[in-house]
C-alpha cells in the first residue's frame, strides 16, 4: 500500500517534470500554429485545408508514416549533433557542412571501394567502412573548429559557418569534377551510385523506411547516456555550464571542447552518411541545404535532450513530409513550412513571449546556451 | 591605430593584384589591370562593408549581431519586391522606383533590426540564438513571399517574375573632364586618366558607404553619441549611474546598425543586379562580422578589411577574363570554387588572433539587468 503510494507520486513527479518541460515548446508550436493559419488566411489560402494537407501527408497512410520516419532520420543525427554542442556551451551552425563531407566521403567509399580494390567486398564490411568514414570526416570537420576554439579563441559560430561555405565550396568542386557520375545521360552535380554492399536494408519491403531510423533512436538513447551517466558527458556538461570552474575542478577544458566538437561533427556526418547509405544510394549537390537550420531548430526545440530531439525531429519531419501534400491541396508554396518553423523556434528561443502571451510564471533558471566573442 | 594590422591587409590586397597583374599583362597594360581591379574591390565590397558597419554599431552599443546576414536577405528581397510593386502595380517612374526600393531595404533592415532588439534587449534572449532566429526567419520569410506572390492562386503577377525596374545608374567623376588640359595631346596620359576615372566611377551605395564607413569613425570616436554608445557597450552600469538611458541607446544603435544591414541589402538586388534569388546573400553577412571584428569593432578598420575580401572576389572575375592568357601552372586560378574560398579561409585564418588580438567591447553580448 505504501509502496504503490510511493510510486504513484514518483510517476507523477516524473510526469509533472515532462509536462512542465514541454509547456513552452508545446505552446510555441501552437502560437507559430497559429501565426502561420494568419499567413495563409492573409495570402489567400485556406488554413483549415492546408494543415489537414499537412496532417494527412505526413500521418495518413502507411507509405506517409513510412516517409515521415524517412525525414526523421537524418533529423535525429543533426540535431542531436546541435543539441550535444549547446549541452558542451558550443554553438554548432556547422551541422550543414558536417553533414556534407560526410556524405561526400561515404559515398567515395561506398561506389570507388571496390573499384580501387578490384573485387566486390562484403556488405558486413563495406557498410560500416562506408559509415564509419563518412563519421570520421564530419568529426575531423567539426573538430577543426573545436581547435581553433579551444587553443586561439576563434569562436565558434563565425567558423562553423565558415565551414559550411568550404564544404559546399569543395562538394561542389568534386561533385562537378572527380566525382561526378560520368553516365551518359547525366548533366547534375552527383556522385555515381554507391554499390549494393554499402546499402541500409530497408526496414519492410516496398517502403523506403530502412535499418538508420532504427539507429537513429538507439544513437539518441547513447547519447542521453553518455551526458547522464558518464563521466565524459559531466564533464561536457560542466564545461557548458561554467569554463572557468570546470577548469578549477580538473577538468581539461581544451580537451573537453575539441572533443564536443568533434562528437557533435560526428553526429552530423552520421546525418549525412545515413541519407547517402540508407535512402539516396549517392550524394548529390544542394541535398544537404538547409539541414543546418533546421537542425538549430530542433535542438532548440527539443531543449537540447535526446527524448526532445527526436520528439521534434518527428515534428520537424511530419511537416516537411507533409508539405507536398498540403501544395496538392491548396496550392501553398512549400516554402511555407521553413516560415513556421522560423516563428517555432523564434518564440522557443524567445520563451519570455510565450510565458507573457499565456501569462505562464518562469522557474527562475537561465540556461546559458552560447558566449559572446571573448571566448 | 595598429599598423601590423594594416600591413597584413596591405600585402594581401597587393599579393592578389600582382597575381592578377603577373597573368593578365600580357593581355593588358598594368595600371590598366590595377585600375579595374580596384574598381572590382570597391564594388564588391560595399556589401560587407555596410554590413560590417552595422555590426560596429550594434556591438560597441553592447548586443552582438548575427542576424546581419538574414536582415541583408530580407532587405534585398524587400527592397527589390518595393521596386517592383511601385513599377509595375502602382505605375510609377523608374527613377522614383528603384529610389523607393531602396528606402524600402533599409526599413526592411530597421524592422528586422526591431525584432532582434525586443529580442535581445527587452526579452534578453542569448544574442546569438536572437541572431540566428532573425537569419532562419529571413530565408523563410523570403522563399516563401517569392514563390507565393508571384506564382500563388491570386497573384497580381500571373505566375511570372517581372522585370525589376532596373538598377541604379553609375555616378560619373569628371575626372577626365577637367584634367584633360593637363595631358595636353598625349593619347597614353589621356588612356590612363580614363583608366583611372574608372575606379571613381561608382554606383550610389557604393560611394555612400564610402562617406559612411568615415562618418561612422567620426560619430563613434569624436561625438556625444558615439561616446554614450561605447560606454553603453563598454560598463552599461556607468554609464546608467551618469544618466544615459542604457536601453534607449541600446534600441536606437541596433536599429541603426539594422539601416546599415538594409542599405546593403539594397546593394545586391538594387544596385548590382536587379534580380532576387534565394539565399542571395551567400555568407556576406558572416564575412562582413569577421571584417568587423578583424577591423577591431572600428569603422576603418572594418572597411579595410571588407577591401581584402573584395579583392579576392576581383581576383576571380579578372581570371574569367583572362582565362585565355592564363599559364598551365596557374590554371588553378580559374577554378571558382577553389578560389572562392579565399575569403572564407581567410576570415578563420583572421578570427585566430594570430595577426593581432582584437578586444570586443567589454558588455559585448550581455543583456543589461538594472
Amino acid at each position: 500500500m505504501q509502496s504503490e503510494k510511493r510510486s504513484n507520486s514518483l510517476a507523477r513527479q516524473i510526469l509533472q517534470s515532462v509536462m512542465d518541460a514541454s509547456l513552452v515548446p508545446f505552446l510555441a508550436i501552437l502560437t507559430a500554429v497559429i501565426f502561420g493559419g494568419i499567413i495563409i488566411k492573409i495570402v489567400g489560402g485556406d488554413p483549415i485545408l492546408s494543415y489537414r494537407g499537412l496532417i494527412e501527408g505526413s500521418f495518413g497512410s502507411t507509405k506517409a508514416l513510412s516517409e515521415t520516419a524517412v525525414w526523421a532520420t537524418p533529423y535525429i543525427f543533426a540535431g542531436l549533433a546541435v543539441a550535444l554542442a549547446f549541452k558542451g556551451g558550443l554553438f554548432n551552425i556547422g551541422a550543414e557542412g558536417q553533414l556534407a563531407v560526410g556524405a561526400v566521403v561515404s559515398s567515395l567509399i561506398g561506389y570507388a571501394l571496390p573499384e580501387w580494390l578490384g573485387y566486390d567486398i562484403p556488405a558486413i564490411i563495406h557498410l560500416p567502412l562506408a559509415i564509419l568514414f563518412g563519421v570520421l570526416m564530419g568529426g575531423v570537420w567539426a573538430g577543426i573548429v573545436g581547435a581553433l576554439k579551444a587553443y586561439t579563441g576563434g569562436h565558434e559560430v563565425i567558423n562553423t559557418i565558415m565551414m559550411n561555405y568550404i564544404a559546399l565550396n569543395t562538394t561542389s568542386f568534386l561533385l562537378n569534377g572527380v566525382m561526378k557520375d560520368r553516365s551518359p545521360t547525366n548533366v547534375i552535380a552527383r556522385t555515381p551510385l554507391i554499390a549494393d554492399s554499402a546499402r541500409i536494408p530497408p526496414l519492410f519491403e516496398g517502403l523506403r523506411i530502412h535499418w538508420g531510423f532504427i539507429f537513429a533512436l538507439l544513437v539518441a538513447f547513447f547519447i542521453w547516456w553518455l551526458l547522464t551517466k558518464t563521466t565524459l558527458g559531466f564533464q561536457i556538461r560542466t564545461v557548458g555550464l561554467n569554463p572557468d570552474a570546470a577548469k578549477y575542478a580538473g577538468i581539461n577544458v581544451k580537451r573537453i571542447i575539441i572533443l564536443t566538437m568533434v562528437l557533435s561533427g560526428m553526429l552530423a556526418g552520421m546525418a549525412g552518411t545515413i541519407e547517402v547509405t540508407g535512402l539516396n544510394y549517392r550524394h548529390e549537390l544542394g541535398f544537404s541545404i538547409g539541414y543546418g537550420f533546421d537542425a538549430i531548430a530542433i535542438a532548440l526545440l527539443g531543449k537540447s535532450h535526446p527524448l526532445g530531439v527526436v520528439l521534434a525531429s518527428f515534428l520537424f519531419a511530419a511537416m516537411r513530409n507533409g508539405a507536398t501534400r498540403m501544395q496538392f491541396l491548396t496550392q501553398m508554396p512549400v516554402d511555407l513550412i521553413s516560415m513556421i518553423q522560423a516563428f517555432i523556434l523564434l518564440f522557443v528561443a524567445a520563451d519570455a513571449i510565450i510565458r507573457y502571451i499565456y501569462r505562464i510564471k518562469s522557474k527562475g533558471e537561465r540556461v546559458v546556451l552560447t558566449r559572446g566573442w571573448g571566448g | 591605430m595598429d599598423w601590423r594590422r594594416f600591413g597584413f591587409i596591405a600585402l594581401i590586397i597587393i599579393v592578389l593584384f600582382g597575381t592578377v597583374i603577373m597573368i593578365g599583362q600580357v593581355k593588358q597594360p598594368p595600371l590598366l589591370i590595377i585600375t579595374s581591379m580596384l574598381a572590382t574591390t570597391i564594388a564588391v565590397a560595399t556589401p560587407l562593408a555596410l554590413g560590417a558597419l552595422s555590426g560596429v554599431y550594434c556591438e560597441r552599443a553592447g548586443v552582438v549581431n548575427i542576424g546581419i546576414e538574414g536582415m541583408m536577405l530580407s532587405s534585398a528581397f524587400f527592397g527589390w519586391l518595393g521596386a517592383i510593386y511601385m513599377f509595375h502595380v502602382f505605375g510609377m517612374d523608374i527613377g522614383i522606383s528603384i529610389t523607393l526600393g531602396v528606402f524600402f531595404a533599409i526599413l526592411t533592415g530597421a524592422l528586422m533590426a526591431l525584432l532582434h532588439a525586443v529580442l535581445s534587449i527587452t526579452f534578453k534572449v542569448d544574442q546569438i540564438i536572437g541572431g540566428t532566429v532573425i537569419n532562419i526567419l529571413a530565408v523563410g520569410l523570403t522563399g516563401f513571399l517569392n514563390r507565393q506572390l508571384f506564382f500563388g492562386a491570386g497573384s497580381v503577377f500571373g505566375g511570372n517574375v517581372p522585370n525589376s525596374p532596373g538598377v541604379l545608374p553609375t555616378i560619373h567623376i569628371p575626372l577626365t573632364e577637367i584634367f584633360t588640359p593637363v595631358c595636353g595631346v598625349s593619347n597614353a596620359c589621356l588612356v590612363n586618366l580614363a583608366a583611372i576615372n574608372r575606379v571613381f566611377d561608382q554606383k550610389p551605395i557604393a560611394m555612400g558607404a564610402i562617406l559612411l564607413v568615415f562618418f561612422s569613425h567620426y560619430v563613434i570616436f569624436n561625438t556625444r553619441w558615439g561616446l554614450r554608445t561605447r560606454a553603453v557597450g563598454e560598463h552599461p552600469k556607468a554609464a546608467d549611474t551618469v544618466g544615459i538611458d542604457v536601453i534607449k541607446m541600446r534600441y536606437a544603435n541596433v536599429i541603426i546598425g539594422g539601416m546599415f544591414a538594409g542599405l546593403a541589402g539594397a546593394y545586391f538586388t538594387i544596385e548590382s543586379v536587379p534580380s532576387f534569388e534565394p539565399l542571395l546573400t551567400n555568407g556576406r553577412g558572416f564575412i562582413s562580422l569577421a571584417a568587423m571584428i578583424f577591423g577591431n569593432w572600428t569603422p576603418i578598420g572594418a572597411w579595410a578589411a571588407s577591401l581584402v575580401f573584395g579583392a579576392s572576389q576581383a581576383l576571380l572575375i579578372n581570371m574569367q577574363i583572362f582565362r585565355d592568357v592564363i599559364p598551365p601552372q596557374w590554371s588553378f586560378l580559374q577554378e571558382s570554387y577553389i578560389v572562392g574560398l579565399t575569403p572564407y579561409i581567410l576570415t578563420m585564418f583572421i578570427l585566430t588572433g594570430i595577426i593581432g588580438k582584437t578586444t570586443p567591447p567589454a558588455a559585448d553580448g550581455v543583456p543589461y539587468e538594472k
